[in-house]
């Protein structure tokens, strides 16, 4: 536990990090998140972090040393792809039992690591200590010493036992055991000035690949990526890329900057978030490799792809931006995409009425105002209570956010879309951006919302609830007949619509008078639809009955 | 009679088994304003969480009490009543269900003595009911997780009996369900105790809590599921039934406390163990099988009937909770489906008696060697069986949890001549969509080839 403390402390000490040089010696000792509220807490532990940071290397076997909840629940269950080999997808775990507690897990890590070698061969294994094994004591630095000289295969323990912190803290973990343990430990067969790392890229849903095609047009070479789509050696000879790029987190800043101090290997931050955020780092990427010595005509050659990729991208989106011009997006994320998307969802014409800043620096909240202007909606911590609120009052059109929200939005039956990372979509580069906002007009304009929205039968409009409730039903006509003796008929005028706001047909009729035609205008004269926001097809209908043009054609 | 073996491997290659802390979650889940919340570092909870939503596609309460390496070193209480508190104020739920984990239990946080702890220091958390369970995920599976929750509940919140105080209500029947219950199958077996004029109490119910539906308004805690006055009152019924082995326990701990007397079903799928349960059901409310019925068994025959050309002589693979395992094997094996691999979680009464050769204990590397060893026609198993069928070529019927890539999983129905009569239908359809088509080179080398049929000589090209 001694080491592992002390990559804490190292960690909490990243100077690559603002957030960190922020905080007085005493606050940063605590780490790097806020206490974790005990009831009140989501998110994954430092496990899952470095599991989600390293997991991406496809040929290498990733061992879970712990009790079955670790890896039970857990494996397989990212979208980070892969060209070849498919070893990552198989879940190993050491499945600790009582007796492993009594005794000790050690011998069973090591009979678990001979019979992955036996069995599937990798180039190395990666063993990830967690909560329970780390309570008893099992030493799996020495384990995994032991096993990488007894077989001849690269043992690599990751020290990140859940209870340590959060996810956050674990990506930063994985990336400390790759310094240690991984990067500079084989070299290439050869190197070019254009060789490039790619840093916190995990390849999910293939979005490595939406960027790839054009590195290798300019002739700039991917040496290593961190982790997406990798290979157990092109991370361990990554010490010899010229540039880096850190993707869009300050998940792995540790190893940007480390190895910029080990290796002298420059790094920027970029994204491949948005079309200006792609340009950028298209630019960047030459502008460092150009200072390393590349030939500096790289640049010209950057610039004309760039400029013929924008080009492209907003050719191919126009048409969507007009079908999606003044929608409004809740946008519930964190970090970079907060900013990134927004100015995506902007240039496609959108209106953002809301980011959620929880996850975000000082840094991307100055970007957001930027972006936004100085009346930025930035959301702290909204409750699920607030989201669904938000939605079911229609103060959005589509919510984007991760898979853990997404019910919320599904429950008020208004358009949600994932843009987190469980999603299936590629929003990467130029023809991710096309394909995002492919993807929100296909929400948006999929007819299932009216069909969603629809009243139930026995709802909304009196008189159906009798009918569809009687034992002979009888034949339901257009407009529904009043019950024989019943009461005499009611004032056509005063049959409500909006129950929420009590508005009645008659006025919505005054109000279309008035020239009030669609449901918005319409809403904003009567309140009718702002409620629970379910009669809107109903105030639809009574302003379509209420047009002139209605009994002219009628 | 199988004979039960268990995995010599030190190293689980692609588990089947999950673990006992998020079986019982799921259990606290059937149970109305409810906070299921688990007592361990927060990763345990929100890997439960990712795993419930991707199943069952709703949002899914789940809390945790968030343990730091030093609160878990020091011992948990404080957590525990933090969270307790916490939860209390930001959900208002009328029950808060507390399950222990590895990290807590190694420690040996006490949470029968932190229960009393918090009711004797905060009178201002009297109102939340708490049950605590032990479910350390270092032994058992997620089925025994969700028996000992649902024991924790019997024994922790029904009133007691005396052994013959007053006269039960005679309609109303205690229904205690395995965790290879759908919310479909929950619905299911409603119908059919309404249709005999009783009055079931799940204990506990998915089928309100996770059965997709559209509520009014957002809540935090689970919506649906039993109330605690339901389950406070069970002790008034005439009857329980329980159904799967897992739930023997908790059935015979309800008759201890209430005198309620119980009967225990292994299975509710196939045609005998439905005949046995209509039986049952026609006895103790007095009535005669409504006409409904007695249409389902008919074609739950002519399922069978129309079903035995694709499923008799096919070579099945399995892998399943104990519970389910049974319940799968049993139904194909008496439609002479050859049960050639089957691979359970943990240990249980009824893996002996699976009509196969042998039930491992062990994960989804095993069912994949036994599958490829036996030449399986099918691979039965839940979602994460996918590599492995793509790996050996064979469709793969998808059932259990989780089905992470199969909408509807809360409502595939197993239970009941009409859901046996579905079941029949689904796999013998997947049977037959795989099913060789005649070749000129079929027969060529016959003699000499495998004697298995070309079935996986075409496939595997």
């Amino acid at each position: 536990m001694n080491s592992l403390s002390q990559t804490i402390q190292d960690v909490f000490n990243e100077p690559g990090c603002d957030k960190n040089q922020a905080k007085s010696e005493k606050e940063r000792k605590k780490g790097c998140t806020k206490q974790l509220q005990p009831g009140g807490a989501a998110g994954g532990c430092a496990f899952d972090g470095a599991k989600i940071a390293l997991q991406p290397i496809t040929d290498v076997a990733h061992l879970v040393h712990g009790p079955i909840a670790c890896e039970g629940s857990s494996w397989d269950n990212r979208g980070a792809k892969s060209s070849g080999p498919q070893l990552y997808r198989t879940g190993f775990t050491t499945d600790m039992g009582e007796n492993d507690i009594v005794f000790g897990g050690e011998k069973r890590l090591f009979r678990a690591i001979r019979e992955i070698r036996d069995k599937y061969a990798p180039p190395a294994i990666f063993v990830y200590q967690t909560c329970v094994p780390a309570m008893i004591g099992d030493d799996i630095e020495a384990v995994c010493k032991a096993a990488s000289a007894k077989f001849g295969t690269p043992c690599i323990p990751i020290l990140s036992p859940g209870f340590v912190g959060p996810k956050n803290l674990g990506n930063k973990l994985a990336g400390e055991a790759l310094l240690k343990h991984v990067i500079g430990t084989e070299e290439p067969e050869f190197t070019t000035p254009y060789d490039i790392n790619i840093i916190g890229e995990y390849n999910l849903a293939g979005e490595l690949w939406q960027v790839k095609p054009l590195l290798d047009e300019l002739g700039i070479r991917i040496l290593s990526c961190i982790s997406g789509d990798a290979r157990y050696r092109e991370v361990a000879w990554s010490h010899r890329a010229k540039a880096a790029m850190m993707v869009c987190s300050k998940a792995m800043i540790n190893v940007a900057r480390k190895m910029e101090e080990r290796y002298a290997i420059p790094f920027f931050e970029g994204s491949f978030y948005g079309i200006g955020d792609m340009s950028e780092s298209l630019r960047q990427i030459a502008t460092l490799l150009i200072a390393q010595g590349a030939d500096a005509e790289l640049m010209a050659r950057t610039e004309a792809v760039i400029a013929r990729e924008e080009q492209r991208a907003w050719a191919a989106m126009e048409p969507y931006a007009r079908r999606l011009a003044g929608k409004r997006v809740l946008l519930i994320t964190g970090g970079v995409k907060s900013w990134s998307v927004v100015a995506a969802l902007q240039e496609a014409g959108m209106e953002v009425v809301g980011t959620s800043v929880k996850k975000s620096t000082d840094e991307d909240k100055e970007k957001i105002r930027q972006i936004m202007g100085k009346d930025a909606h930035m959301i702290d911590d909204m409750t699920p209570r607030e989201m669904f609120r938000m939605l079911k009052a229609a103060e959005a059109d589509i919510m984007l956010s991760g898979g853990r929200s997404q019910f919320v939005a599904l429950k008020a039956t208004m358009p949600w879309m994932d843009i987190n990372q469980e999603r299936h979509a590629a929003f990467a580069g130029y023809h991710g951006m096309v394909e995002m906002v492919k993807e929100i007009d296909r929400t948006l304009a999929n007819p299932v919302w009216e069909q969603v929205r629809l009243p139930a039968p026995w709802h909304a409009e009196p008189g159906w609830q009798d009918l569809a409730l009687a034992e002979n039903p009888a034949p339901v006509a257009e407009t529904p007949a009043p019950v024989a003796g019943a009461a005499p008929a009611p004032d056509p005028r005063a049959r409500a619509v909006c129950h929420c706001k009590a508005v009645s047909v008659g006025m919505i009729a005054d109000a279309v008078a008035l020239g009030h035609t669609t449901r918005e205008a319409v809403a904003r004269a009567t309140r009718a639809s702002t409620g629970c926001g379910g009669c809107g097809p109903w105030v639809d209908k009574a302003i379509r009955e209420a047009l002139p043009s209605a009994s002219a054609a009628a | 009679m199988a004979r039960v073996e268990k995995s010599a491997k030190a190293c689980t290659v692609n588990p089947l088994r999950m673990s006992q802390p998020i079986g019982g979650a799921l259990a606290f889940m059937g149970m109305e304003g409810t906070m299921p919340l688990l007592h361990g570092s927060q990763g345990c909870t929100s890997f439960g969480l990712v795993l419930f939503v991707r199943h069952f596609r709703e949002a899914i309460p789940l809390q945790t009490t968030a343990m730091s390496e030093v609160a878990t070193v020091l011992g948990g209480y404080d957590n525990v009543e933090q969270a307790v508190a916490n939860i209390a104020a930001r959900t208002k739920p009328a029950l808060i269900g507390i399950c222990s984990t590895g990290v807590t239990e190694i420690k040996g946080d006490d949470l029968a003595g932190f229960v009393q702890q918090i009711r004797a220091r905060r009178p201002d958390l009297a109102d939340v009911a708490l049950v605590h369970c032990s479910t350390p995920d270092f032994a058992g599976a997620f089925q025994d997780g969700w028996a000992r929750a649902v024991t924790a509940m019997v024994e922790q919140l029904v009133e007691p009996v005396a052994p013959n105080a007053r006269a039960r209500e005679a309609g109303r029947v205690n229904v205690l369900p395995g965790c290879h219950l759908t919310p479909g199958d929950i619905d299911a077996l409603r119908d059919i105790f309404t249709d005999f004029g009783l009055t079931p109490t799940f204990l506990p119910d998915l089928s309100g809590a996770l059965d997709g539906h559209i509520p009014q308004d957002f809540t935090p805690t689970t919506l649906g599921g039993t109330s605690l006055a339901a389950v406070r009152a069970m002790g008034q019924a005439a009857h329980t039934i329980a159904i799967g082995a897992q739930m023997g326990p908790a059935a015979a701990a309800l008759s201890a406390r209430t005198g309620v007397p119980h009967r225990l079903f292994d299975r509710l799928t196939g045609l005998a163990p439905c005949d046995a349960f209509i039986a049952h059901l026609a006895r103790i409310s007095g009535r005669p099988v409504p006409a409904k019925y007695r249409r389902q068994r008919g074609q739950l025959i002519d399922a069978m009937l129309d079903g035995h050309f694709h499923i008799g002589g096919r070579r099945i693979a399995l892998g399943a909770e104990p519970d389910l395992l049974f319940a799968l094997g049993s139904m194909l094996a008496e439609m002479g489906g050859q049960i050639v691999a089957a691979v359970t979680t943990t240990a249980s009464p009824l893996n002996a008696r699976l009509p196969a050769e042998r039930v491992t204990i062990g994960d989804l590397e095993d069912l994949e060697a036994q599958a490829r060893d036996g030449d399986a026609q099918i691979l039965i198993t839940h979602s994460h069986g996918r590599q492995a069928a793509a790996r050996l070529v064979l469709p793969h019927f998808r059932i259990g949890l989780p089905l992470f890539d199969t909408l509807g999983a809360g409502h595939l129905v197993s239970v009941g001549y009409k859901g046996t009569r579905d079941l029949v239908f689904a796999i013998g359809n997947m049977l037959m969509h795989s099913h060789h088509e005649a070749a000129p080179e079929d027969w060529r080398d016959a003699w000499n080839a495998h004697p298995h049929t070309p079935h996986r000589k075409e496939a595997a090209q």
